[in-house]
């Protein structure tokens, strides 16, 4: 099996179509203006010219999946007798992750980390990962607000894909990255591409350059003084709405909620991914909520990308700098302004508890 | 020039109020962002351009003291609704009125431009010359507004207690404004079904179109989320997503002052101001009501009369 292949783009859909005999594909297809990851059909449309609205998150962590279902059993003989019945179904077919790119792949990473490992992993996202390829596209250069090359990825970066492909002379040179995209790219739509190597590099190096780092002068840590003044907060984020379109677009959120969707004798429970900015998020039972306003929320948000995780996982940021936060923001809030004000070596609470303190964004 | 005039007309306020909302520049060129200004050094960030397009009046009614905020004459209705609604004391509300000949649909802009980053972008008044690596484009700004600009009935903010440029006079017809709806009813039902259904579908349920709504006002406790009653489940389904925005839709009935804040915010791109306006249509033939224009006004949802003019069952 060759590992450095060439697809012409003509050939895109007969590969698409040969992945899909034995694995459900996810791809990006254009609906109107809007680019989502749908499952392909012929009838859908692929668009690899810029990055979708929605990462392919959802391939291997659905927005909802029903764990197990119930239903209530009444025992004729004893009617006060009621017995639940459970099934659950994790036989998950073979996917492929088409046309996400670099910062896509490695938002897989960041969830890997906390939904599979030895002390508690999650069946379903761990054998949806398992039986899924993830085939990537490199971005030719940046998009609005992304800026990937800040938190440790690049537009051609391989973390979290089995193949990457770069766009050259009409079409895509590939690399396998693993033993799975080595497999991918056995199919016979694809010709052999070492010649293309050179090109897909210095493709992959100008896109590299021209890719913002938005932390460029930063400390590499959190202020942690900074992060706790409740007036940094009210000033950086007095305008945002409290909406949850930065945690659905985003490729690394995976917070999620439990919920039994239940008819009269039959039910599911569902487990749907939530959003920390949401007044929800936190409520809890008794009617406390440690997390009352947006302020609180949305520091939460940072914090957990930049400041815990990170704490948590060697360092490792919950972030890949994709831009859809940024560039879907109702109100154009900037992630990457906010960092940069909590990582400045310089940064002084005080000055922010200070009237005239602003946040450009 | 009004730039200027609205810069001088914030320093002249700031002041006597807490806070001054307007716009300043955001992460680009083509963006701008809210700028909540509480001292006179942060007056020179202020922005007017084609791209202020967020409806700055949303932040009203979370307000806790007295403020000013800068509107569009779109968004003035806004203030004109809360004030019906009591939802806003207007005593702690100074308006300050922004004449507008149109703005820009971030959107469209992008389209225009094949997505490509921005680098610096001019903009004129009638047109907005965009910078990308590819090139320069000049765009004039009808190409590129958002449909409301199209049929604006409301340059000149209806309240405003200051005025940053000259009051302008609307030129579009007044029956123009729903006539994308009009269009719409015209389609057999079939069609309006594969319309919407394909449309809604692609709704990822984040809720920015309800939270960016001015008129929103169940906040927190949207049925949207709530487990009692429990109207929609969390699955994602075609069902809940359609069931929320026709929820939304209804709650906005007589209320949508039709500032596009939901459409504009929606990052799926989904045309989800046109089930509200719709309905709006069918108020304003019923009542003869349009939301958002006189303060003296009453929605015709607050109000319940034995007798209406228009309503056949009640003349039985």
């Amino acid at each position: 099996m060759a590992d450095k292949g060439y697809l012409p783009k003509e050939k895109i859909k007969e590969f698409v179509e040969a992945l899909g005999k034995d694995a459900a594909v996810y791809a990006p297809s254009l609906e109107g203006d809007t680019i989502i990851f749908r499952q392909y059909s012929p009838d859908k449309e692929i668009a690899l010219d810029r990055p979708a609205n929605t990462p392919p998150k959802g391939a291997i962590y659905p927005q909802s999946e029903t764990l197990f279902s119930f239903e209530f059993k009444k025992d004729q003989a004893t009617p006060q007798k009621m017995d639940v019945e459970l099934k659950a179904d994790l036989d998950f077919p073979k996917a492929v992750v088409f046309g996400g790119r670099p910062c896509d792949a490695r938002g897989f990473t960041v969830i890997d980390r906390v939904f599979i490992n030895p002390e508690a992993s999650d069946p379903y996202y761990e054998r949806r990962r398992e039986n899924t390829t993830i085939i990537t596209k490199c971005c030719n250069g940046p998009y609005a607000g992304c800026f990937c090359v800040g938190v440790g990825g690049g537009p051609a970066s391989r973390e979290g894909s089995d193949v990457v492909m770069t766009e050259v002379d009409g079409g895509y040179y590939m690399e396998a990255v693993t033993d799975k995209g080595k497999a991918a790219m056995s199919l016979p739509m694809v010709q052999d591409g070492a010649s293309y190597e050179a090109k897909a590099k210095e493709a992959n190096d100008r896109a590299t350059a021209a890719v913002r780092n938005p932390f460029a002068q930063s400390a590499e840590k959190v202020n942690a003084e900074l992060f706790d003044s409740a007036d940094f907060w009210d000033k950086v984020i007095a305008k945002c709405v409290s909406c949850g379109a930065c945690t659905f677009l985003c490729p690394t959120c995976y917070c999620f909620n439990i919920t039994d969707e239940q008819g009269i004798m039959t039910g599911e429970r569902v487990r749907s991914w939530d959003s920390c900015m949401f007044q929800h998020f936190t409520l809890e039972t008794s009617g406390h909520n440690p997390r009352p306003i947006k302020n609180k929320r949305f520091r939460n948000r940072v914090g957990h990308k930049f400041y815990y995780y990170p704490e948590k996982y060697e360092g490792a940021i919950a972030c890949t700098g994709c831009g859809r936060c940024i560039r879907y923001c109702p109100v154009s809030v900037d992630i990457s302004e906010i960092v940069g004000y909590l990582r400045d070596p310089k940064a002084d609470p005080a000055q922010w508890a200070a009237e005239k303190k602003d946040a450009k964004n | 020039m009004s730039t200027q005039k609205l810069k001088e007309i914030i320093t002249k306020v700031l002041p006597d109020v807490e806070t001054v909302i307007c716009w300043q520049e955001g992460f680009d060129k083509l963006n701008v962002t809210p700028i909540f200004i509480t001292s006179p050094e942060q007056v020179e960030k202020v922005v007017w351009n084609a791209a202020c397009a967020q409806n700055l009046a949303s932040y009203l009614p979370s307000q806790k003291k007295k403020v000013a905020v800068v509107v569009k004459g779109c968004d003035s209705r806004t203030v004109i609704q809360y004030m019906q609604e009591g939802l806003i004391d207007k005593d702690n509300v100074v308006v300050i009125g922004m004449p507008c000949k149109g703005i820009i649909s971030k959107k469209k802009v992008q389209k225009a431009i094949n997505n490509e980053p921005v680098e610096e972008v001019t903009y004129t008044d009638d047109s907005i010359k965009v910078k990308t690596p590819s090139g320069e484009k000049t765009i004039a700004i009808k190409d590129v507004w958002p449909s409301k600009c199209a049929t604006c009935q409301y340059p000149t903010p209806i309240i405003a207690d200051h005025l940053a440029a000259d009051a302008i006079q609307s030129d579009k017809p007044a029956d123009s404004v729903y006539a994308d709806i009009a269009e719409l009813e015209a389609k057999t039902l079939e069609e309006r079904w594969a319309y919407f259904s394909s449309q809604f579908d692609k709704c990822i349920r984040c809720y920015a179109c309800r939270n960016a709504c001015p008129m929103c006002v169940c906040q927190d406790s949207c049925i949207a989320e709530t487990r009692d009653p429990h109207w929609i489940t969390q699955r994602m389904n075609f069902d809940e997503k359609l069931m929320f925005h026709m929820i939304h839709s209804l709650h906005l009935a007589g209320r949508c002052v039709e500032c596009g804040e939901c459409e504009r915010v929606c990052p799926m791109e989904i045309p989800v101001a046109k089930l509200k306006k719709k309905i709006n249509k069918e108020m304003k033939e019923l009542f003869d009501y349009t939301p958002g224009v006189n303060p003296e006004d009453k929605p015709p949802m607050f109000v319940f009369n034995v007798d209406e003019a228009k309503i056949k069952e009640h003349k039985l």
